[in-house]
């Protein structure tokens, strides 16, 4: 109640006036492949509740930048980063935070669907659940299961099926999966890496649609060479370039008037 | 005049491609001979002195005729199964370190040393085993013989796991991490049973390939012409049996050793077709 009375006062659904804490805060982060600095200097809020799209010619780093904010960048051989990320107050690059407990509260989506291919349906959504078992939390698993399939919007197409193997499904059900998989960890933060660059345009449209509904329940980070999507799915957008975030700017504002002159011609299509 | 240039031209190159196909084609046929007129040879040796006595009785000594190798077909099924459970385990395991590993300098020098290891003549394995297990023991035993052989399986399991488990695509990997598996969950959970079939496969060669040596066997698990299913006592095994009575002087244990012959080629055929069908059905899930 005294939410909504603030939110009252506030002007209710305003959200430039009531712009949510930041769920993830990015400081002066650089990436580095060998010697190779493939992101350079970026900061960056990302608020709960929010999707974030981030937009750029290939090979500006975007991806690489996604892969820093749940630690999967350094499972490449020589790659490391440095400056600061913060989830939820918690920098997840301080010594003694262990890679793998930060991926269970960052959920990561790939571009290609990475359904296990000796598991069931029901097997791969319930594929991370054994590790948060290990860690000591308590759940019914079937729960878990059928909660995640609903918010992917699969249940209805496998409910009678959970047992056959996740390989029979069509791409798109495949890739809807693979965000059950993530979701089921419950995790704070989703991360989707051009979660629908193999997809028809039909599959591409129930994913769009389903990362709208998501935000509500966890904060989204999209990476798309898309820049429809970008502007269709997502509250604020960063514009990366040579490694460099150009632009970060509510999503109406970036492609409507774009702040920089590079993002007004990689959006009007002049190069990238 | 041109078309006449082109009709010799093409007359020539008929009569060459005919002629170079012929030869692949004896070749193919030469190559596959010496397979063939065992299998024949064995069958009309073999059959003759094949049957029901010979999978159920013990050897009878040279002056009593009949007898059979019950206790070398069970004793080579006891040796090569302790070889598989000491081989097995540390050929998939060394392979997923070398897959997972690849550049590392332990892992070049052992995909080195296991190359060099499957160069190794089998005698020398038996040396090895006799040496490590026989001496200190003090007398023979299965377990030498086990040791022996599943030595050799190491670097064939080695290198298909190997392989195989390379073949799994990176993302799934990936994706397996970004749930929040550790390495270790990632590779027996997610990238072993992908690779299953295919490691399958790799032990199967492995298994055929072992189960008809006779020199590791020769002073290791040396031989033993009655039952015997202990690790810890010499034990009878189907080469070592076709080896002792093909060597002596008695017809009837000559008819034995083709008859034994016959069987552990059947065997090492069984084992082979396994190995092909467990590809096969790999391959078909993977194509899915």
């Amino acid at each position: 109640m005294p939410v909504s009375d603030a939110n009252a006062l506030l002007g209710a659904g305003d959200t430039a006036l009531a712009s949510p804490a930041p769920r993830m805060e990015v400081r002066g982060l650089d990436a580095f492949f060998g010697k190779v600095h493939a992101v350079k200097d970026v900061s960056m809020a990302i608020p709960e509740h929010r999707v974030t799209a981030i937009i750029g010619p290939s090979g500006c780093g975007k991806s690489t930048f996604l892969r820093t904010l749940n630690r999967m960048h350094e499972t490449i051989p020589t790659a490391y980063i440095r400056g600061t990320v913060h989830l939820d107050g918690e920098d997840i690059y301080a010594p003694g935070v262990d890679a793998v407990s930060v991926r269970r509260h960052v959920g990561m989506v790939f571009q290609r669907p990475t359904a296990f291919p000796t598991m069931s349906i029901r097997g791969n959504v319930a594929a991370g659940l054994g590790v948060l078992r290990a860690v000591g939390e308590r759940f019914d698993v079937e729960e878990r299961v059928e909660e995640a399939l609903r918010r992917a919007a699969l249940w209805d197409e496998v409910k009678d099926r959970l047992d056959a193997s996740a390989l029979g499904l069509s791409g798109g059900q495949q890739q809807r999966l693979c965000i059950a998989r993530a979701l089921a960890m419950e995790p704070g933060v989703l991360l989707l890496d051009e979660p629908t660059a193999s997809l028809d345009p039909i599959s591409t449209e129930k994913v769009e649609a389903l990362v709208h509904q998501l935000r509500d329940g966890v904060t989204v980070v999209i990476v798309t060479h898309n820049m429809e999507q970008a502007a269709r799915v997502s509250d604020q957008t960063a514009f990366f370039l040579h490694g460099e975030m150009v632009e970060l700017s509510p999503t109406s504002d970036l492609f409507t008037r774009p702040r920089d002159s590079r993002t007004e011609a990689y959006i009007t299509g002049r190069f990238g | 005049m041109s078309t006449g240039l082109s009709a010799r031209t093409s007359l020539r190159r008929r009569f060459v491609n005919g002629f170079m196909l012929s030869l692949t084609w004896i070749a193919a046929v030469l190559a596959t001979l010496p397979l063939l007129f065992v299998l024949f040879y064995l069958l009309e040796k073999g059959v003759t002195s094949l049957n029901w006595a010979f999978f159920t009785h013990l050897p009878h000594p040279p002056s009593m005729p009949g007898g059979g190798a019950a206790n070398a077909i069970v004793g080579t099924l006891v040796i090569v199964a302790g070889a598989s459970v000491l081989g097995v385990p540390v050929g998939i395991g060394a392979g997923i370190y070398l897959a997972e590993r690849k550049g590392a300098p332990l892992a070049v020098f052992v995909r080195f040393l296991a190359d060099v290891l499957n160069g190794l003549p089998s005698i020398v394995m038996g040396i090895f085993a006799w040496e490590l297990v026989v001496v200190p023991m003090g007398h023979f035993s299965a377990l030498a013989g086990a040791l022996a052989l599943g030595a050799m399986m190491i670097p064939t399991v080695t290198r298909t796991t190997e392989e195989m488990v390379r073949v799994v695509p990176s993302p799934l990997r990936e994706a397996a991490l970004a749930l929040g598996y550790t390495q270790w969950r990632t590779s027996l959970r997610i990238v072993l049973p992908t690779a299953l079939a295919g490691i399958l496969t790799g032990v199967l060669v492995a298994l055929a390939r072992i189960a008809g040596e006779t020199a590791p066997l020769l002073f290791t698990a040396f031989g033993n012409d009655f039952w015997s299913l202990s690790m810890n006592q010499p034990i009878a095994a189907l080469p070592l049996q076709i080896f002792n009575y093909a060597i002596s002087p008695y017809d009837d244990w000559h008819a034995q050793a083709w008859a034994g012959a016959l069987v552990l080629i059947a065997l090492v055929l069984v084992i082979s077709l396994l190995a092909r069908a467990a590809t096969r059905s790999g391959f078909a899930r993977a194509s899915e």
